[in-house]
């Protein structure tokens, strides 16, 4: 374990607490992990299944993809934690735009 | 005596200027390139006046005049107002926020080369045979048809500066969220730097589309796409919504800053606070949060349908009411102020009148049916003359007045500023008021030329005059210039007598390092708080201590030449052999010279303690 040791002087530095955080931290990562690899399978799974048209299939693994992304971002990118609020809302506004332009080309330029 | 200053001889300044990483000799360089881009963008406009000055004129020919008018939008818009306001973005936001440098210095010297390199190449058009003549917003059908490579040089020109573009406004970015001085919140930022927060802001969400538009055109264009064509099941309508996607939160990249600047002097020339600060920095982030909601209302009359049109009507009068919150600030910032009438506060005050009837025939704009009547006359062209000329031009030169002591170390002469000022109001006024009334009368715009006999002669008389008499104005300010660096008079920090933030607190110009201790920032408007409890300068929030600059690189301006050769071969490919080859040195050139920037470490140097003690005192803040 890499914070078996603390690497700092300072002697208010609680071992106990931080293992305690990383062990945490270390759960959340394998449950989403399971998670996501559980979610290609359904992916796979609902593009396999001849029972399906395309009209489920195709925003059905839309929106699991949108899942990961955010399993991605929360889990492995660490948004979850303090400090990133400026990276949140800068992603937030740049999907903001996109889904506004999207929304313009679906309504008023192909339909 | 540190040896850091020593005097230069010319190529050596010339080789210091072409390498440099410090963002106030950035500044320069903008400066100067922009400076220059605005007297050619003014030169067409004078030829465009020449042209219109009396009825069935052949001054130029109906060909050239489309060209001369395409590169008079493109110039003045891409050419010269972006990298001005670039130009007082990087002179003065990281001084206000108190940081070294901006947070990338070297990206910082990559983008303006890129923008350099690109505004070259689309000026060349005019000696390689012909520059575009789509119009500035190039609409697909158009440019698709147009012969010869003149929107190729647009398409090709407009990306490489682009590039550069983004990567300034996500440097700044980086800048105002990581660098800020110690004590300095958001919500202390002057609002120069809240401009420039949310422009460039604005820059990072509103360059993609036109990087896609332009690659969609390129490829149309030069390697045999079919995205604008019809006939091919393309759509023709993509083109004009990615432009103006872009294209509107464009007029805010360019009208925030001035918005900016204009705080600043009404501030300072005022001696008060600003009226409303938190008001003002909530308009900003509104206007440009509502600049990403409008892009449609300049295709009202493409058939978009009464449920759009109606949708983006709305909200593009719903920016009127930030933009007026503004403006009743920046009056009762003036209220019981104690007013000085230098030449950046009589900009500032021209501005008001000026730019609110640029607003009002907005609002008028923004009536979609009323538009049906007003779309593509001088209506328009009076419109967005009134709120780009009287907005962000007023700005410009307000702020070479207001900023010039702080980048270069001397005041511009004031009675010659004053005369400037005086010419290019009324020059301003009588060019582009009576355009109002003409497109009323039903003159189209981007016309090469009128009849005799149907009212119009007047009009395009006093127009032309008008013309003229800005002309004069910038002749004006350039001897200004001349003279000033010539006399070389230094001023000292505060050379106006009531700056307010921390640029001020630094001699003019400032130490390349910017800061020799960070300074505390106590509170909106931080030397200001300082003087007024009788301190002579900034309370330091570090002790003295070894600074980390950044080495002078090459390779920005080498990686810039690279994609100015290769956008030559992809141009010339289809009918010249030379081409593909020419392509492939060009960006090899770029890549390889960005991977020697990522193979070959630079860490930078340390001016150490010992220097920054042995330098005089009167440089950097006072411990």
């Amino acid at each position: 374990m890499a914070n078996q040791q603390p690497n700092s002087e300072n002697p208010r530095i609680d071992i106990e607490y931080r293992r305690k955080k990383s062990t945490e931290e270390m759960r959340y990562q394998i449950i989403s992990f399971t998670l996501m690899i559980f979610l290609t399978l359904v992916a796979f799974f609902a593009v396999g299944y001849d029972g399906f048209s395309g009209w489920f299939t195709v925003p059905f693994i839309i929106l699991l993809a949108v899942i990961q992304v955010i399993f991605q971002l929360y889990y492995f990118m660490h948004m979850s934690h303090k400090g990133h609020e400026a990276p949140a809302l800068f992603l937030y506004s740049g999907v903001l735009v996109g889904a506004i332009t999207l929304l313009a080309f679906l309504t008023i330029i192909w339909w | 005596m540190s040896t850091y200053a020593q005097k230069q001889g010319f190529g050596a300044t010339i080789w210091d200027y072409l390498t440099t990483v410090d963002h106030k000799k950035i500044a320069i360089l903008y400066l100067i390139a922009g400076g220059f881009f605005f007297i050619v963008g003014g030169l067409e406009a004078m030829f465009i006046r020449i042209q219109l000055a009396v009825p069935n004129n052949d001054f130029v020919s109906a060909g050239l005049y489309n060209e001369i008018l395409t590169m008079h939008g493109t110039t003045m818009i891409f050419l010269a107002a972006m990298p001005l306001i670039f130009a007082f973005m990087n002179a003065v936001m990281p001084l206000q926020i108190g940081a070294r440098d901006v947070a990338f210095p070297f990206l910082n010297s990559l983008g303006f080369w890129l923008f350099f390199f690109g505004g070259v190449f689309l000026n060349l058009s005019w000696f390689l045979g012909g520059a575009p003549d789509a119009g500035w917003t190039s609409y697909a059908s158009l440019s698709i048809a147009s012969e010869g490579h003149g929107v190729d040089f647009y398409a090709l020109g407009l990306q490489i500066s682009g590039a550069g573009t983004l990567i300034g406004g996500i440097n700044f970015l980086v800048t105002i969220i990581n660098m800020r001085a110690p004590g300095m919140t958001y919500m202390r930022m002057p609002l120069f730097t809240w401009s420039t927060f949310v422009v460039s802001a604005l820059i990072l969400f509103a360059f993609p589309p036109l990087t896609v538009g332009l690659f969609l055109l390129i490829f149309d264009r030069m390697f045999g796409g079919n995205f604008f064509d019809h006939t091919m099941g393309g759509n023709t309508i993509i083109w004009e919504h990615m432009f103006w996607i872009f294209g509107h939160p464009e007029v805010y990249i360019l009208i925030l800053p001035a918005f900016g600047i204009f705080s600043e002097i009404f501030a300072t020339f005022s001696r008060k606070r600003l009226f409303g600060y938190s008001s003002m920095v909530f308009a900003t982030v509104l206007i440009g949060f509502l600049g990403f909601m409008v892009w449609a209302h300049h295709m009202f009359t493409t058939g978009l349908g009464p449920i759009a049109n109606s949708i983006f009507a709305v909200a593009t009068m719903a920016i009127a009411v930030p933009t007026g919150i503004k403006i009743f600030n920046w009056m009762f910032t003036m209220w019981g102020g104690s007013i000085k009438f230098t030449t950046p506060m009589l900009w500032a005050v021209a501005f008001i009148p000026s730019f609110v009837a640029g607003g009002v025939t907005g609002v008028m704009l923004a009536v979609a049916a009323a538009d049906y009547q007003y779309h593509d006359t001088y209506f328009v062209v009076a419109h967005f003359h009134y709120v780009i000329v009287g907005g962000v031009v007023f700005a410009l030169f307000a702020g070479a007045h207001f900023y010039w002591p702080k980048m270069f170390g001397t005041m511009l002469n004031e009675f010659l500023g004053k005369i400037t000022f005086w010419l290019f109001l009324i020059g301003f006024h009588l060019t582009f008021f009576i355009q109002h009334f003409l497109g009323l009368m039903g003159m189209q715009r981007r016309i090469v030329s009128f009849l005799p006999g149907q009212g119009f002669e007047t009009g395009n008389l006093i127009s032309t005059v008008g013309a003229f008499f800005m002309a004069v104005a910038t002749i004006i300010l350039l001897i200004n210039i001349i003279m000033t660096t010539v006399k070389n008079e230094r001023v000292g920090n505060d050379p106006w007598g009531d700056g307010r933030t921390l640029e001020w607190a630094l001699p003019s110009p400032p130490p390349f390092y910017n800061f020799k201790q960070l300074p505390l920032v106590r509170g909106l408007d931080a030397y200001w708080l300082e003087k007024m409890e009788g301190k002579k300068g900034m309370t330091p929030a570090e002790p003295l201590g070894d600074i980390h600059m950044p080495n002078n690189s090459f390779i920005p301006f080498v990686i810039s030449l690279g994609l100015f050769v290769a956008a030559f071969g992809a141009m010339y490919r289809a009918e010249t052999a030379w081409g593909i080859p020419v392509l492939i040195i060009g960006l090899l050139i770029t890549l390889g010279s960005m991977a020697m920037r990522s193979i070959k470490d630079d860490h930078g140097y340390h001016i150490h303690k010992e220097d920054l003690m042995d330098d005089d005192d009167n440089k950097g803040v006072k411990a």
